[in-house]
């Protein structure tokens, strides 16, 4: 079995994001880039089922540029030598993909795991600079196939996927779902490892494969700028909150000043 | 070209969540600028009375147990179904486990843009922008959709204040017919939840704990009764979580949930910018934590310097004492 994993590169959680001209959306030249987090519970994920046997072969995918490199080593210096580790990536970059919409990067990528006949998708649930969460679900609508996501546990067979999701309210659902079949990890499914220095040496020399709108054999129509149901404008940093009131004096008088305050002033309680 | 706003009303077995109240009443505004008229979508056995009075004039109605068992191709289909009977421009949902998968499987099919987790819904030039948060809300943006039917979902506790109009739904079931791939992934069991709270991202209060917690078991003496005492549902910051102290799906922040309660109470949490990145937008935050200099008290709407370990047992005795109202 194959399995595909979706990255993408993303500001750090701890950077701060500055906006410049608000129609342009925020500066990135100085934040530093990391593999998505959830994305890389997807790869952990991928590695623990090559590591039982079940995958043959795990392959990721990204639609960047060559400033994607880098990430995309990251994610190839993961697993165990001789065990596990993605064989290649493919990476799809193409002027045609620029200004694509959630749906458009969809299609990408829904085109390239057809071409490489992969069996089950891994993606994270959502990447955390748009935070759309639309991706991976989308994808697994163009290619026609069953999908769980924001899943915390996860057991895969040949042909079959069984995989637990939130569902709300702390519920979680068992889902079965037949494979080809597109799964989007969620905290807690794993913790993933570290690259390893020969993890780091390796991944070097790993191939990267550039894909094109023609060699997927997509119509350019259907993606990037032009295709973009969704424009973006007047960014803005997050409001400024009022400042706030430090309470003091002793702890039962503050305690119950607070309740007061929560109550008739701020009238949350 | 479509016209007016179709509203998917999500259920608790079969009563319409707060949420689905909300969101109508936001429509029942949206359409005074839009023009059209507001729709509502009930899948699975629901309770259809009441969604008129919030400005619904027509609710759909999906029955049936390929309905009620959760399969997201299911609910897709039934959307479906009702953005054809309705012709909506603009589908509109609460953020949720469902819709997050649900809504881009439908604008697929529909050729549609989408909008997720919008925290504002206006209209300019007689159609809806929505302004959404983005790098967990260090910055957000207006986000207009071109297709002729919009997909829209917004984030819980967005618009409070779900007022009734008094008008009255016509009732019309909708029958949909199923693709063969919609019932693919089959729910085969629910696992229920460790605790009867309220879900996170849908809390109106939330009482979390930081590192400086200690302990599991100093969480569930600590954190979990001043919880109890204020109506609160349980949160916690990355490194508590990561140190074990409390389960992942009770984690907040950039990592974690995102959430927007009217009150939010951070117990022994430094503010660190991936924890600020969950919780900024809530309405009211009470910060707790012995040093002053801690980034949390520059959000704080109210702050107490002290050790958590003497303010939150003071604070759960006042809270008892006073008797909070849930």
């Amino acid at each position: 079995m194959k399995v595909g994993v979706c990255i993408k590169r993303v500001p750090g959680s701890d950077s701060r994001i500055q906006i410049g001209d608000p129609a342009s959306g925020p500066v990135l030249n100085d934040v530093s880039w990391e593999v998505n987090p959830y994305d890389s519970f997807a790869i952990e994920a991928a590695l623990q089922l090559q590591e039982a046997g079940i995958a043959s072969d795990v392959v990721v995918f990204t639609v960047c540029g060559a400033e994607g490199d880098a990430k995309i080593r990251d994610a190839l210096a993961m697993g165990k030598k001789g065990k596990s580790g993605a064989s290649k990536a493919v990476r799809l970059d193409d002027p045609a993909f620029a200004g694509s919409d959630a749906l458009g990067i969809a299609r990408i990528l829904a085109a390239a795991v057809k071409k490489e006949g992969v069996d089950v998708v891994l993606a994270g649930k959502q990447a955390i600079d748009g935070d759309s969460s639309q991706v991976p679900a989308m994808m697994a609508e163009v290619l026609g196939w069953a999908s769980a996501c924001e899943v915390t546990d996860l057991e895969v067979a040949p042909g079959s996927v069984k995989a637990w999701r939130q569902a709300g309210g702390g519920k979680r659902e068992v889902v079965e779902l037949p494979t080809p079949c597109v799964i989007t990890a969620d905290k807690g499914l794993n913790t993933p490892r570290y690259p390893t220095l020969p993890g780091i040496m390796m991944a070097k020399r790993k191939p990267i494969e550039v894909l094109d709108a023609a060699a997927l054999g997509l119509d350019v129509g259907t993606v990037g700028q032009s295709a973009s149901k969704v424009a973006l404008s007047n960014w803005s940093p997050p409001p400024a909150r009022p400042p706030g009131r430090i309470l003091e004096g002793e702890v039962p008088e503050v305690v119950a000043e607070l309740i007061t305050l929560l109550r008739d002033e701020a009238k949350v309680l | 070209m479509g016209n007016g706003i179709l509203v998917v009303c999500e259920h608790e077995n079969g009563v319409p969540k707060k949420t689905a109240y909300e969101l109508l009443s936001k429509a029942r505004e949206l359409v005074s600028g839009t023009g059209g008229s507001v729709s509502a979508l009930l899948i699975g056995s629901g309770n259809t009375e009441g969604l008129g009075e919030y400005g619904a004039s027509t609710v759909y109605s999906v029955e049936g147990s390929d309905f009620t068992t959760g399969a997201t191709g299911a609910w897709v289909s039934a959307i479906e179904a009702a953005v054809q009977a309705a012709s909506p421009s603009v589908v509109l949902g609460s953020a949720s486990a469902r819709t997050r998968e649900a809504f881009p499987r439908l604008a697929v099919r529909l050729n549609a843009g989408m909008a997720s987790d919008c925290t504002e819904l206006s209209v300019d030039g007689g159609e809806v922008v929505c302004r959404r948060p983005m790098y967990a809300g260090k910055a957000s943006a207006a986000v207009r959709i071109s297709s002729d039917v919009a997909l829209i979902t917004a984030r819980p506790n967005s618009f409070p204040g779900a007022t009734a109009s008094g008008g009255a739904a016509s009732a019309t079931p909708l029958t949909v017919s199923l693709g063969s791939g919609d019932l693919a992934a089959k729910v085969v069991a629910v696992e229920a939840p460790k605790s009867e709270t309220v879900d996170l991202t849908e809390a109106n209060r939330i009482v979390s704990g930081g590192r400086p917690v200690d302990s599991a078991e100093n969480f569930d003496q600590l954190i979990r009764p001043l919880a109890v005492a204020m109506g609160a549902t349980v949160g916690a910051s990355r490194a508590a979580v990561d140190a074990g102290y409390a389960p992942h799906d009770e984690q907040v922040g950039q990592t974690g949930k995102v959430v927007n309660p009217n009150l939010y109470i951070a117990c022994a949490i430094s503010g660190a910018i991936q924890h600020l990145a969950g919780m900024r937008t809530s309405r009211v935050i009470v910060a707790i934590n012995k040093n002053p200099e801690a980034p949390i008290f520059q959000h704080a709407t109210y702050g107490i310097v002290g050790d958590i370990f003497e303010v939150v047992p003071a604070l759960t005795a006042e809270a008892k004492k006073q008797g909070i109202s849930i």
